[in-house]
C-alpha cells in the first residue's frame, strides 16, 4: 500500500549536495510530498527531512539509493508513531470589523501567534503536524487568506538514536552487518 | 549553508608532507599530471580545446601518454574499454562545453556497466562561469546521473585530493566514472605541490566482506537445492574473481548461465558453462531458468535483458544476490537471500561454507533442452560468409585467447552466442547502454592497456560508420588492430525488430556505406573485402600478420536474424525460433 514515509538524511554540507538528492528522487521516479534542509546538531553537516509517497519497498529502494550519494551519512526512515512531526505556516487573514476579533481568539486556540497587522489584515504563525495546521487553514479560509506560505515537515525521532542504522540496509535488513 | 565549499583535503584527505622537505610550486596543470601519475595513470584518451590548453602545455613534460582520439566520445569509451582490458582505472580527458558535453554517452556507458573511469575536464575560467561564458557548460550539472561521483575543483590546493579521492571512488565498492572539472584559472594557478596520502570519507564505506550469517544462508540453499543454476555477471570479473568463481562452480558442481558483460567469468568450453541467458540466450539456458529451483546471482543487477518480463523470470527459483551494491537487491527480482559484498570476498566465504557436489541429472535435463538442428545446422556452410562462421574463425584463428570488443546491435549478439569466451577481462562490449561506435574506440583502448594481446573488434556497418574517424587514431598510434565489419547493408537488429514485431515495416534501416577498403586505405589502413565462405579464413590469417590496423569487410546476407530471441516485453520462456530452422522434437 502507498502511504508517506518520513526520511530523516543526514548529510555532508557540500555545493550541491540539495542538487543530488532532488535529481536522484526525481529520476528514480520517486514522489517527494515535501523536503527541509537545516543545520544538523553536527557542525559541516545538514539534515533533511523528505516526506516520500510510496510502496515499502520503493521507499527501501530510494534510501538504498540516497545511501550511495557520497554525501549523505545516514538515512533514517521514522515510524510515524515513533516520531513527532512539525509544520510551520504563514498566514494573512484578512481580519477587520468583527471578524478581527474572532481571528485572534481562532489563533489562540490553535496556540498561533500574531507576527503582524494591519487595519485589514493579521499574520499569524501557527506550527504543529500537518493535520493541526491543515485545520487551522480550514479555519481561516473562512475569513479569506490573502497569502500564505507553508514550510514542509521537519521531523525526529522520539528514540534515543535512529532506528536504521546503515548496517541494516547493506544486508536488506535481515541481520546487522555487526553480527 | 548547502553552498559552503569545502574540498577532500580538507576533510579526509590531510597532507602530511615531509616537514623537513620544502614543497614544490606547480600550476595546477602540472599537479594534475602529477596526481594521474601518482594514481597509477600511464595512458590518458583525450581531445585539446580552450579551457585545457593550459593542461596540455604541461602534458608533454610528464609521463602519461596522451592518445589524441578524432572525437571526445571515442576518448571517453577507450578509456573504457581500457579499464575494462587492465582492470585499472581508465582516464580521459576533454575541454569545456562541447568536449565535456561530448563525454557523456561515455560516462553513462561506464556508470551502467561499473567501470572505474575518471574524466578530466576543462572549465571556463572561475569569474565567468554562471555567465554563460564562451564554451561554459555545467558540466557536474550535466553528467550528475551519469557519474558515481563529480566535482568542481575551486583551489588549486584542491586539485591533488581530488584526483587522489576519484580514482578511489571510481576503483572501489561498486565501480564507476567519475568526472572532475577543472576551471582554466585553478590550471594556471600556482600552490604548493603537496602529495595527499590518505583518502576516503566518513560517508563512503562500501561493504567489501558479506556478512557471515548471509554466506551461511546462502550456503543453505546451495546445499538444499536440486536444480540450482549460478548466474554469473560482471561483478566477478570487475573483483578479479574469475579463479575463486571457477573454483565454487567445480565445488558445488553447479551449472553456470551468464549475462551479457559474465561471459568470461569462467572458460566458456567448461564443462559447468551452459552460455549466455536472456533476450538472444541459448534455449537450453532459458528452459534451465524456467525449471530451476535455486538462482545464485553473483555480480549481476538483473537487466531486463537478461530476465525478459519480471514475472515470468525463473518462476520456481529462490533466489541468492550477491552484489557489492545494497541498492541492487530487490530492486528487479524479489531476493531471498541478500549477500552484499564484493564478488571475491563473498566467494571465499561460500567456498568455506558449501559442500561438494554435483548435479550430473540436472546437467542431463539441461543439456536434453539443446537446440541440436540449430547447432548442426549453423555447421553448414552456405556460400556466402554468415556471421557465426565468422565470430567462430576469428575465435579458432586465434584460439579464444584474443581481445574481442564489439559494437551494439546483432553482431553484437552472434559473437556472445558464438564467440566463447576464455577470459572476462578478453570480452569487451557495451552491455547496459548498448553505445553504438563502441567498437573501434573500444578496441584502441584495449590494445593501449595490452599491448601483449592480439585485439579484434567485430562491429556492424552502421556502428562503425559511427566511429570510423579513430582509423586515423589507430593509424597515428599504428596499432596493431583488427576490424571486423559484419556487412550487411542494414541497420540490422532495428530491422530484425521491425520485421518480427512490426509487419515487417522497414524504416531507416537500409543504410549505404562508403567502399570500406579504399576507406580504410585512405587512412593507411589495410582493407580486405571478403565476400565468399572459402575467404574467410585466409582473410582473418592475413589481418593477424599485417601490422597495424586492418579492416576486413565481410559482405553478408542482408537479412539474417539472430535467433533465438525473446520478444520484447515477453518472458524468457517466449522465446522466438528461426522459422527457417525446424526445432528438436520435444
Amino acid at each position: 500500500m502507498q502511504h508517506a514515509h518520513t526520511l530523516s538524511v543526514l548529510v555532508e554540507d557540500q555545493p550541491g549536495v540539495l542538487n543530488r538528492v532532488v535529481s536522484l528522487m526525481r529520476r528514480r521516479s520517486f514522489n517527494i510530498d515535501s523536503i527541509t534542509v537545516g543545520h544538523s546538531e553536527q557542525p559541516g553537516m545538514s539534515r533533511m527531512t523528505l516526506v516520500v509517497r510510496g510502496e515499502d519497498n520503493e521507499v527501501e529502494q530510494a534510501t538504498k539509493q540516497l545511501y550511495k550519494l557520497l554525501e549523505v551519512v545516514k538515512v533514517t526512515d521514522l515510524p510515524e508513531a515513533d516520531a513527532i512531526t512539525r509544520e510551520m505556516v504563514m498566514v494573512k487573514v484578512a481580519a477587520k470589523g468583527q471578524s478581527r476579533s474572532e481571528v485572534l481568539q481562532l489563533a489562540q486556540v490553535y496556540g498561533a501567534r500574531v507576527l503582524d497587522a494591519t487595519p485589514t489584515t493579521l499574520m499569524i504563525e501557527a506550527t504543529g503536524d500537518e493535520h493541526q495546521i491543515d485545520s487551522f487553514l480550514t479555519m481561516m479560509r473562512v475569513f479569506g487568506i490573502r497569502e500564505m506560505v507553508r514550510s514542509g515537515k521537519i521531523a525526529m525521532g522520539r528514540s534515543s538514536a535512529g532506528t536504521r542504522s546503515r548496517a541494516d540496509v547493506s544486508t536488506n535488513g535481515v541481520y546487522a552487518a555487526a553480527d | 549553508m548547502v553552498t559552503a565549499q569545502r574540498s577532500p583535503g580538507q576533510a579526509a584527505g590531510k597532507s602530511e608532507a615531509d616537514p623537513a622537505a620544502e614543497p614544490e610550486i606547480l600550476t595546477g596543470s602540472e599537479i594534475t599530471c602529477r596526481s594521474l601519475e601518482a594514481a597509477g595513470a600511464t595512458t590518458v584518451f583525450g581531445y585539446p580545446g580552450g579551457a585545457v590548453i593550459p593542461l596540455y602545455d604541461a602534458l608533454p613534460s610528464s609521463n602519461l601518454h596522451h592518445v589524441l582520439v578524432r572525437f571526445e566520445q571515442w576518448a571517453g569509451l577507450a578509456a573504457d574499454a581500457y579499464a575494462r582490458a587492465t582492470g585499472e582505472v581508465g582516464v580521459c580527458i576533454a575541454t569545456s562545453g562541447p568536449g565535456a558535453t561530448n563525454l557523456v554517452t561515455a560516462l553513462a556507458n561506464a556508470q551502467l556497466d561499473s567501470v572505474p573511469m575518471v574524466a578530466i575536464t576543462g572549465q571556463v575560467t572561475q569569474a565567468l562561469i554562471g555567465r554563460d561564458g564562451f564554451q561554459e557548460v555545467d558540466i557536474t550539472g550535466v553528467s550528475l546521473p551519469v557519474t558515481k561521483h563529480n566535482y568542481l575543483v575551486q583551489r588549486p590546493e584542491d586539485i591533488a585530493p581530488t584526483i587522489k579521492e576519484a580514482f578511489y571512488l571510481a576503483k572501489s565498492g561498486r565501480p564507476g566514472p567519475v568526472l572532475v572539472d577543472i576551471p582554466k584559472n585553478v590550471f594556471v594557478a600556482k600552490t604548493a605541490y603537496i602529495p595527499p596520502t590518505k583518502v576516503g570519507r566518513k560517508s563512503y564505506q562500501p561493504t567489501i566482506t558479506p556478512n557471515i550469517r548471509q554466506v551461511r544462508l546462502a550456503a543453505d540453499e546451495i546445499a538444499q537445492a536440486k536444480k540450482p543454476l549460478i548466474m554469473a555477471g560482471h561483478g566477478i570479473i570487475l573483483s578479479g574473481a574469475e579463479a575463486e568463481f571457477q573454483q565454487f562452480a567445480e565445488h558445488t558442481g553447479i551449472p553456470v548461465i551468464y549475462t551479457l558483460l559474465g561471459l568470461g567469468a569462467m572458460p566458456e568450453m567448461h564443462p559447468l558453462s551452459l552460455g549466455m541467458m536472456g533476450m538472444h540466450g541459448h534455449r537450453h539456458v532459458n528452459r534451465a531458468l524456467e525449471e530451476c529451483d535455486l538462482l545464485v546471482n553473483i555480480g549481476a543487477r538483473f537487466d531486463d535483458r537478461a530476465t525478459g518480463r519480471l514475472n515470468g523470470f525463473a518462476p520456481n527459483a529462490r533466489v541468492v544476490h550477491v552484489d557489492i551494491d545494497p541498492a541492487e537487491i530487490g530492486k528487479n527480482v524479489e531476493t531471498h537471500v541478500p549477500v552484499v559484498g564484493d564478488a571475491r570476498e563473498a566467494l571465499k566465504m561460500l567456498l568455506a561454507e558449501v559442500g561438494e557436489g554435483n548435479h550430473d541429472a540436472w546437467m542431463r535435463w539441461i543439456d536434453g533442452q539443446r537446440n541440436r538442428v540449430l547447432e548442426a545446422a549453423l555447421e553448414d556452410r552456405p556460400e556466402w560468409p554468415e556471421p557465426y562462421s565468422i565470430v567462430k574463425a576469428i575465435a579458432e584463428a586465434t584460439d579464444h585467447e584474443a581481445i574481442v570488443t564489439t559494437d551494439v546491435g546483432q553482431h553484437q549478439m552472434w559473437a556472445a552466442q558464438q564467440f566463447g569466451v576464455r577470459y572476462g577481462t578478453r570480452w569487451i562490449t557495451s552491455g547496459g547502454l548498448g553505445t553504438m561506435g563502441y567498437g573501434l574506440p573500444s578496441a584502441i583502448g584495449a590494445k593501449m592497456g595490452r599491448p601483449d594481446l592480439e585485439v579484434w573488434t567485430i562491429v556492424g556497418d552502421g556502428g562503425f560508420q559511427m566511429s570510423f574517424n579513430e582509423l586515423a587514431t589507430a593509424v597515428q598510434e599504428q596499432l596493431d588492430i583488427n576490424v571486423a565489419i559484419i556487412n550487411n547493408g542494414y541497420l540490422g537488429m532495428v530491422r530484425q525488430w521491425q520485421d518480427l514485431f512490426h509487419n515487417h515495416n522497414y524504416s531507416e534501416v537500409r543504410i549505404s556505406a562508403p567502399d570500406f577498403v579504399q576507406l580504410a586505405e585512405s587512412f593507411g589502413a589495410t582493407g580486405i573485402r571478403v565476400t565468399s565462405d572459402d575467404e574467410i579464413r585466409s582473410a582473418i590469417e592475413r589481418a593477424r600478420s599485417i601490422k597495424g590496423p586492418v579492416v576486413i569487410d565481410f559482405v553478408v546476407e542482408p537479412e539474417a536474424n539472430v535467433y533465438p530471441m525473446v520478444p520484447p516485453g515477453g518472458s524468457n520462456s517466449e522465446m522466438v525460433h528461426d522459422p527457417q530452422t525446424p526445432q528438436d522434437q520435444e
